[in-house]
């Protein structure tokens, strides 16, 4: 190779390489709100405020199948949740499974008929230490300072290495356009579109207008929702007065979801000494 | 140098014809699945990974093997291996290529990719991936080519080169500890939650990388008149031997642990793997066909007298890529995902769409290998006579 030619390719090379830094700087700087923190959140004058949001789930008191379907219908109507009819590519906020599945390994043979096949109201369990919000590459899934799981569905690359790091499959993924399979699109709650990750989001936008989340309103006292922080909340009483439990709490990811179970009350000879 | 690439036969010609052939139809494919979402894709709520991560991690492992040439040529000063060394590098650089491809096609928002760099957050494995692999293209990238450009004039690579080259062996380690670390971390996927994840994977990458090396090695042999060495190829099946044979091990330990301690979480995915999982047993035709073809293969190559007939060799080194390529390119990802969260079992299969386009990803690889190749077997055909000098 001539010199002129290696020089021809050195110039060409370092300019090459500052050309990149300089078109990589000019667009950082072109952009300058997707450098800061994904978004907190819109601080209301109405907005409910929190040290770490958190939810009962009083199985005793979700009694019919009207009763189930009040508490979903609520969230996935007014949060535009698209519905597909195919497993598939099916995406849910909150839905509904029986004991063995929502507590795998939990179960057993011979526990009451009525717990085994009675469903449990599954939704995203706002873990204290959530693995989603650890793996995610683009902070598009974070936790805001009210203890809620969140994600910017602006950011999301739709990775779906939040999906595999949730242990509670709770994440749902846009694999195809959502809106055409919402059937009352709510105008006053944005749609989602292709690629992206979703799931419950502790009704943020019902907070910040100083209401409670969907599902609770319409659960007639099953969900109740408070601040799991403040001793005097209502959430807090009730577990200081109920055995309660939570999925999968041995991984250590601190789900803030707890359930009170429906245990049949029977007659146990001898029993009566502990009352 | 890249104009050698631009000078062939017509067989050269056909197959670079053929590639782009199956490129063009794989991108028009891609552009349909860029409209529909992945959707197209066999992939869903409960088996959210497939064929493309799949891919993604197995080349991973193709790209970390150039380090089992480079350490014995460059640390332990291993002669043989001084024309085949650049063969092993330019892998690499199609290997992490197509990684970065995989990667792509099988983003929700493939037009946001920047939000990685633009959004770091060291806290995710991912980042760190991309960080370590976007490292490596570079690392082998400027190598090979000054390399290949010493080799070109008769002299030893420029002074600089060589701390790159000896930063280029720990680094080829860490994208596949770094690739381990993507699955091995996650509370309840037990089936990769192991400690010896990335053993396994560093493992099974430094069989099948350099068994498809001498798989090359014997192609390019046989089509041009650059001889890459019978000693260095046979120095390549014993690697390929002993990774083999560690990763059989290590796959091994992981069944015990399963088997023996019976915990269900830890059972089940290797259950539905090998023997299905209550009535499910889409994959185990697949598993059983990657066992078997890892035995033959190991049985080709631990004996020197059949490991050194070079069409055995090449036989044992075919057996051994396609069964490591069902492990850890297609059991090793689903596996982690079957049963779900719930314990249900949801089976995935790849879609005609989502094959397409992992096959129009494999021919961008291996178009950018043949153009490499091209350029390196060109320059080392011109300077057959001169005896290389480090
Ligand atoms: S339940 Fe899943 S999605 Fe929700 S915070 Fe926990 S890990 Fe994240
Ligand atoms: S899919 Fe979106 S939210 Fe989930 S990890 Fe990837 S970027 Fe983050
Ligand atoms: S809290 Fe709100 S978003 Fe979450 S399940 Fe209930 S209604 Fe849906």
């Amino acid at each position: 190779m001539s010199m002129d030619r290696r020089e021809f390719l050195k110039i060409a090379g370092s300019s090459t390489f500052l050309a990149t830094i300089g078109i990589g700087a000019g667009w950082i700087l072109s952009r300058p709100g997707e450098f800061l923190e994904a978004s907190q959140f819109l601080q209301t004058k109405e907005l409910l405020k929190a040290k770490q949001w958190a939810m009962v789930v009083d199985m005793r008191k979700l009694k019919t199948e009207e009763d189930y379907k009040k508490v979903i219908d609520a969230c996935h109507r007014i949060h535009n949740v698209p519905n597909f009819d195919n497993p598939k590519d099916e995406v849910k906020w909150i839905w509904l499974d029986t004991f063995e599945h929502a507590f795998p390994g939990q179960e057993s043979e011979f526990m009451p008929e009525q717990m085994k096949h009675k469903p449990f109201v599954l939704l995203c369990n706002h873990c204290e230490n959530p693995p989603c919000v650890r793996v995610c590459p683009t902070k598009a899934t974070f936790k805001r300072k009210d203890g809620i799981t969140m994600q910017d569905l602006h950011r999301c690359i739709g990775c779906r290495y939040c999906m595999a790091a949730c242990p509670f499959g709770a994440r749902s993924f846009n694999y195809r356009d959502p809106r055409p399979a919402i059937k009352e699109p709510n105008p006053e709650y944005p749609t989602r579109m292709i690629g992206v990750v979703e799931k419950c989001t502790f009704c943020e936008e019902r907070l910040a207008k100083g209401q409670m989340p969907a599902c609770v309103e319409a659960s007639n006292g099953a969900l109740v929702f408070g601040d799991i922080s403040d001793p005097n909340s209502e959430v807090r009483k009730i577990l200081n007065t109920n055995y309660t439990i939570r999925r999968k709490a041995e991984l250590g990811t601190r789900p803030v979801v707890y359930y009170i179970l429906d245990i049949p009350t029977s007659v146990v000879p001898g029993g009566e000494g502990n009352v | 140098m890249f104009e050698k690439a631009l000078v062939g036969s017509k067989r050269y010609w056909t197959w670079v014809i053929v590639l782009l052939a199956v490129i063009g139809i794989g991108f028009i494919t891609y552009l349909q699945q860029f409209k529909l979402g992945l959707g197209i894709t066999g992939l869903s709520r409960d088996v959210s990974w497939g064929l493309y991560i799949g891919q993604f991690t197995f080349l991973v492992g193709v790209a970390a093997s150039a380090v089992m040439l480079v350490i014995p040529y460059y640390l332990h000063d291993f002669k043989k291996f001084g024309k085949i060394v650049i063969l092993g590098e330019f892998l690499a650089v199609s290997a992490v290529t197509m990684c970065i491809l995989f990667i792509f096609v099988d983003m929700g928002q493939p037009m946001r990719i920047m939000n990685v760099i633009l959004h770091p957050t060291p806290n995710s494995i991912m980042f760190w991936d991309s960080v370590v692999l976007g490292g490596y293209l570079g690392l082998n990238i400027i190598i090979g080519w000054a390399t290949l450009h010493a080799d070109k004039k008769g002299t030893r690579p420029a002074a600089w080169v060589k701390p790159l080259i000896y930063l280029s062996i720990p680094w080829a380690i860490s994208i596949h500890t770094v690739t381990a670390f993507l699955y091995a971390g996650l509370p309840g996927r037990h089936f990769w939650l192991s400690a010896i994840m990335a053993a396994r994977f560093l493992a099974s990458a430094f069989a099948g990388g350099p068994a498809l090396l001498i798989i090359l090695a014997l192609i390019v042999r046989k089509f041009t008149k650059f001889d890459p060495g019978k000693e260095a190829i046979q120095a390549i099946g014993k690697i390929v031997t002993y990774a083999m044979i560690a990763n059989v091990f290590f796959l091994l330990l992981e069944i015990f642990t399963a088997a023996y301690s019976s915990i269900p979480g830890h059972t089940h995915p290797f259950k539905y793997l090998y023997f299905g999982l209550e009535g499910h047993a889409r994959l185990v035709p697949l598993m059983w066909a990657s066992s078997i073809l890892a035995i033959v293969s190991i049985v080709l190559l631990v004996f020197p007298s059949i490991r050194k007939n070079e069409s055995m060799l090449a036989l044992a080194c075919i057996a051994l890529f396609v069964s490591l390529w069902i492990d850890k390119g297609f059991g090793l990802i689903i596996g982690g995902f079957v049963p779900n969260m719930f314990e249900k079992v949801t089976e995935y299969w790849p879609t005609l769409p989502e094959t397409i386009i992992t096959i129009s990803v494999w021919a961008v690889g291996f178009l950018i290998l043949t153009i490499l190749y091209k350029v390196a077997v060109s320059v080392r055909e011109e300077t057959a006579g001169i005896e290389l000098e480090h």
